[in-house]
């Protein structure tokens, strides 16, 4: 019964999806940048040593990880919208355990961010990114991605039960994506960080996900094990806190 | 009308069934703010129970603790038995909802919000599609089932509305202010379709309105709140009837009139159910400004 009602749950955001596509092009644009600006620009001058793999290869699973973050982080706001427009409200009153309804919205935001990911890797290979295209592994790529995007969900939709605004959401969703961003594996190897940003790293699960798209994607020697363990951990205490705070919307 | 609800309620209460809705002592506050100061109600199945009071009464903030949105910090209230405090799903899964502020997800289809609704209350598989149908049929919504629910007027979404809480066919069904900021044609509409739907399966209806005209018309009995507190219940007949013709005198001459449920009111509350007095403290506004919100993002 309850999977039922995660499944109802990540439907109605793909129902949303298909009567709205405009998202998904928008969203497009920006991994499309990073890749074509930041990534040939930088493959070019090497500033960044990331040994034998050329720097646009490297960066395409970092940015495979940070757009999806982007997605995820938006369903904090979306939450907060939904509440105030009373379509929350109603769902919660159904026999819909709160835990249903976050999973079922993380879920949703991975099926997104796979969607979106599918779209990163074909730029990337127009690119000239030799990318893996074992179906296996990219069976692996979709899972890593689901769980990375689930936990961002579960922590903004956590931040929303908090601040139950969606301007103080919005500040802090800017104020908190950058440093995850910048804070993590995406742009650099680990190797090339201060000691202190090394450390921001480790507790970011960020660069567990960005580790495990890279081994999966590219072949490079990572640590999938605890990269699935890590990520598989976080989603539950997100989705924990995420459902205790979400009976503070219904106030 | 009201003779078949005066004999539904004798034969309710002839069968000694389990009360729809039992509320005593029932209080909620928003910091020094008594928004519900000790309500005792009692709903009997298969009636349409009126919540009258004018904005700021606490009519939303009830409802919100008997649909289990919020705490139930002092007092008891029970759905069919069961306590709205300690069995929250056995509570939510009789009820049928729609609150105050219009809301539906404008993203999606008639359809889709309806269907959304089937499935988290688990109507089997096999019967889904047939229910749906009937329910978007009954509120007058088959033809504009596939557009998007943002393309919807204010009419349309509060009959998706009562689709959505009739779709899991509840057996209390909870209205707040189901006709608010609709216009006349649109109100008239709204309370045929709960009148039918009613009449075909005799489900119990809690609804809150500050319209005495819509209570007087639609509802089996009454209780008239004001300031968190009960002030009166009964039939509309019996409130009109309890009271003496020098009570409901009115200022310009108007003694002469039988007494409406505004008189009643006055002579309980001490000021009309426009409720000019209660605006002060706030209700009145933010309620109107986030409806129009609403109305305005819904379409
Ligand atoms: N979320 C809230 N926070 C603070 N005060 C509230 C809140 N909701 C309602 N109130 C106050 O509680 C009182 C009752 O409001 P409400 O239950 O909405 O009345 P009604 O539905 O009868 O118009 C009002 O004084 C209102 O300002
Ligand atoms: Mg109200």
């Amino acid at each position: 019964m309850v999977p039922a009602r995660m499944l109802a749950m990540c439907l109605v955001e793909l129902q949303k999806l298909r009567h709205d596509r405009t998202e998904l092009y928008t969203r497009a644009v920006q991994p499309a940048l990073w890749l074509l600006i930041f990534g040939e620009t930088f493959t070019r001058i090497r500033a960044i040593p990331t040994g034998d793999v050329p720097y646009l290869d490297f960066l395409a699973p970092g940015i495979i990880a940070q757009s999806a973050m982007f997605i995820a982080i938006f369903y904090g706001i979306m939450i907060i919208w939904e509440r105030d427009s009373g379509v929350l409200t109603k769902l919660l009153v159904t026999p819909t355990p709160r835990s249903a309804l976050v999973i079922g919205k993380a879920v949703a935001a991975g099926v997104k961010a796979v969607i979106q990911a599918v779209v990163v890797i074909l730029i990337a290979a127009a690119l000239g990114v030799s990318l893996t295209w074992n179906p296996l592994k990219l069976t692996g790529v979709a899972l890593v991605v689901v769980l990375g995007s689930a936990f961002f969900a579960c922590l903004s939709m956590s931040i929303a039960g908090i601040v139950l605004t969606r301007d103080r959401l919005m500040g802090i969703g800017q104020a908190i994506t950058m440093p995850l961003f910048f804070g993590s594996n995406a742009l650099y190897p680990v190797a090339v960080m201060p000691g202190w940003l090394q450390a921001v790293s480790r507790a970011n699960p960020l660069s567990y996900e960005v580790d495990a798209l890279r081994g999966l994607l590219l072949g490079t020697p990572a640590h999938l094990g605890l990269d699935l363990a890590v990520l598989v951990f976080a989603d539950v205490l997100g989705i924990v806190a995420a459902s205790a705070l979400m009976g503070r919307l219904a106030r | 009308m009201a003779v078949t609800g005066q004999a539904q309620h004798e034969r309710a209460a002839d069968t000694a069934e389990p009360r729809a809705l039992r509320c005593s002592g029932l209080r909620y506050s928003f910091g020094s703010t008594r928004a519900v100061d000790g309500v005792d109600l009692d709903v009997r199945t298969g009636e349409v129970f009126g919540l009258l009071g004018p904005n700021g009464a606490g009519k939303t903030t009830a409802i919100r603790v008997i649909t289990t949105l919020l705490p139930v910090p002092a007092g008891m209230v029970e759905v069919f038995g069961h306590d709205c405090a300690r069995e929250r799903m056995a509570v939510r899964r009789l009820l049928g909802y729609v609150p105050q502020q219009l809301s539906a997800d404008g993203g999606l289809t008639g359809r889709e919000n309806v269907a959304l609704f089937a499935r988290v209350f688990d109507v089997p598989r096999r019967e889904r599609t047939a229910r749906i149908e009937a329910v978007l049929a009954a509120v007058g919504l088959s033809e504009s089932a596939d557009r998007l629910a943002s393309t919807y007027s204010g009419g349309m979404v509060r009959r998706l509305e009562l689709a959505q809480a009739l779709v899991s066919a509840p057996r209390l069904l909870i209205l707040d202010e189901p006709t608010i900021g609709l216009d006349p044609i649109a109100r008239t509409n709204v309370w045929g379709h709960i009148t039918q739907v009613r009449e075909a399966t005799g489900m119990t209806v809690l609804v809150t309105t500050h319209h005495m005209d819509e209570a007087e018309q639609y509802c089996d009995r009454v209780a008239l709140m004001h300031h968190g507190r009960i002030q009166a219940a009964g039939t509309p007949q019996e409130l009109r009837n309890g009271l003496t013709p020098a009570e409901s005198a009115r200022p310009g001459g108007q003694s002469a009139m039988p007494p409406t449920l505004e008189d009643v009111f006055r002579h309980y509350a001490g000021s009309g159910l426009d409720g000019r007095e209660s605006t002060e403290d706030g209700g009145d506004f933010r309620d109107v400004r986030r409806t129009r919100r609403t109305a305005s993002r819904v379409g």
